[in-house]
């Protein structure tokens, strides 16, 4: 009995293993391995024709931490997360609460908040290009009903960033309001009723009541937002190619930049492994702290 | 709650709503519009096709529309076989080192292919994928998020199928193929919207592996075709950017109510 038993073992091994194996070979030749390799190319330096590539141990870091555009791109990416997360996660927040609330014509205000999500990055800037055109862009037109004067929304370092970062509020808003009116149709219906009788405000029930119970969904869309704020870069490719002087330039279009406009790998390893790092901190907290709170198994 | 009260926040919800949409219906409403007239606003302007013709013989857009469709269904075939297996191994095998396995998948979540452009190009160069369809799709196949997704849709089926089948004689690959994926069908639709609608509209990577209008997609030929060295103007961008999410946005207002299931169901699990 127990020679059967041990042979079902070796045989569900067996069988584990094989079904794992394509998955195995690819997450490792498209994620692993990649990782490592980056890790170890950014230790040496940038070959030319006449100079192998050489180690150079800690090298490219310490450029990339005297590069000024550097210092100037982790900014910029910090403005951008600091302001898309919060601003999108409000704008959802609102949007679920009035697309589940009764309001009229539900349905086509749903769609109207969703519809962004489905869109290309790379049209949204097209679409959002028409708007911040100086001189002809929509917002001009509008700006000149009012008698103000014509603004380069994209050509100005002072609103650069800023346009980029109302595309993408714009764009992942209505994905993040779809957690929440999933999370709100969980609320039982008794909350509200019992609410009403202890005769709290609408507003009290809305802060005493809900947000608490979105706990949750909040901190998971944080996460997502949080790498959202990391790869979400499309639509600087359309608006402002990182310009004007750098100033709406968010790291992974710089590690783009660094490695197929400048040619220079070992520098845009070294961001990367920087970029990785982050992530890694993300994973670590989302892994052993979010976790605690929503059930996997 | 007084009736003012809700007047006013049913305003602000379609306010918010016109905000949000204005963007989408002032280009379509320029697609359709001469230049001129678009860009001053002149409402009452005729209605023209021609921003259509001239977008659509400024590019092969039936090419692109082609290796966008190959691109996906390449995506998600690849990914389902994949997942699938892999999901069940995590879901009803027992064999050493899965827990250590599992860890590693989840952590290829926060490694993002995006971030990887680098290494993950040297690769798809190496082994000779370099400006092909399959190159651009690869690196997505073994989505960890999809096997995860099929674990956990593996998970709910009850043992007692399981069981029934296993007397009835069913093999290991019978009783994947007979059972469980018949029972996670919903799961496999959920998966396929978010993965068609993901790759449908992925740049950065493609625009990388590609260098040929025989395998560029939609997203990397819309922005080439609208990059200011053509000096396309406005209209033209605007009618070529409708053409090219046409197809995925009628398919979304048609399907809107699965559509958002399918990103609720990726997301919440």
């Amino acid at each position: 009995m127990s020679a059967q038993a041990a042979l079902e073992r070796r045989r569900q091994a067996i069988y584990g293993w094989l079904l794992l194996s394509p998955a195995a070979v690819l997450l490792t030749t498209f994620a692993f391995y990649p990782s490592i390799a980056t890790l170890w190319s950014s230790l040496f330096s940038r070959g030319t024709r006449r100079k192998p590539p050489e180690f150079v141990g800690l090298e490219n870091y310490r450029d990339l931490m005297a590069d000024p555009t550097f210092w100037l791109v982790v900014k910029n990416n910090l403005i951008y997360a600091a302001v898309t997360i919060p601003v999108s996660i409000t704008i959802a927040l609102a949007m679920a609460l009035w697309a589940n609330s009764k309001i009229p014509a539900r349905g086509l205000v749903r769609t109207a908040y969703f519809t962004p999500t489905v869109l290309p990055m790379i049209a949204a800037a097209n679409l959002w290009l028409f708007f911040y055109t100086p001189g002809l862009g929509v917002l001009d037109q509008i700006g000149a009903l009012f008698g103000l004067p014509s603004v380069n929304w994209l050509g100005q370092p002072e609103t650069a960033l800023w346009a980029v970062i109302i595309v993408t509020v714009w764009k992942e808003a209505g994905f993040f309001m779809i957690f929440y009116l999933a999370a709100l149709q969980t609320i039982p219906e008794d909350l509200r009723e019992a609410a009403d009788i202890e005769g709290a405000s609408r507003w009290t029930y809305t802060r005493r009541i809900v947000l608490p119970l979105l706990m949750p969904t909040t901190l998971f869309i944080v996460v997502n937002a949080l790498i959202n704020s990391v790869k979400l870069i499309d639509h600087l490719f359309i608006l402002t190619k990182g310009g004007p002087s750098d100033a709406s330039k968010l790291i992974l279009y710089y590690i783009w930049e660094m490695a197929f406009a400048f040619f220079d790998a070992p520098h845009a390893a070294a961001m990367t492994i920087l970029v990785l790092g982050v992530l890694a901190v993300v994973a670590g907290i989302k892994f052993s702290y979010l976790d605690k709170r929503t059930h996997y198994q | 709650m007084s009736a003012a009260m809700r007047h006013a926040e049913g305003l602000g919800a379609l306010l918010l709503a016109a905000v949000w949409i204005s963007p989408l219906l002032f280009a379509f409403w320029a697609a359709f519009h001469s230049t001129s007239d678009a860009v001053n606003l002149n409402i009452w302007a005729p209605w023209t096709l021609d921003n259509f013709r001239t977008a659509w013989a400024g590019a092969p857009w039936l090419r692109y529309f082609v290796n966008t469709f190959i691109l996906v269904t390449v995506v998600l075939i690849g990914q389902f076989v994949v997942t699938t297996l892999a999901g069940f191994a995590f879901a009803k095998v027992a064999f050493p080192g899965k827990d250590l396995v599992f860890i590693l998948v989840l952590m290829q979540l926060f490694i993002l292919p995006e971030v990887l452009i680098v290494e993950n190009y040297a690769m798809v160069s190496r082994i000779g994928l370099f400006d092909t369809i399959l190159g651009v799709g690869m690196p997505y196949m073994a989505s960890a998020f999809g096997i995860f997704l099929m674990r956990q849709a593996f998970k709910s089926v009850p043992i007692e199928l399981h069981e029934a089948a296993r007397i009835e004689g069913c093999g290991w690959l019978g009783l994947l193929m007979r059972v469980y994926v018949p029972l996670a069908w919903p799961t496999y639709l959920a998966y396929a919207l978010v993965s068609v609608s993901t790759h449908w509209n992925n740049f950065l990577w493609p625009l990388i592996v590609t260098n040929s209008p025989e395998t560029r997609p939609l997203t990397v030929g819309l922005s080439i075709f609208g990059a200011p060295e053509n000096g396309v103007d406005i209209s033209v961008i605007s009618a070529a950017t409708m053409m090219s999410i046409a197809p995925l946005l009628v398919a979304f207002l048609v399907f809107q109510r699965q559509f958002v299931q399918a990103f609720l169901r990726a997301g919440i699990k």
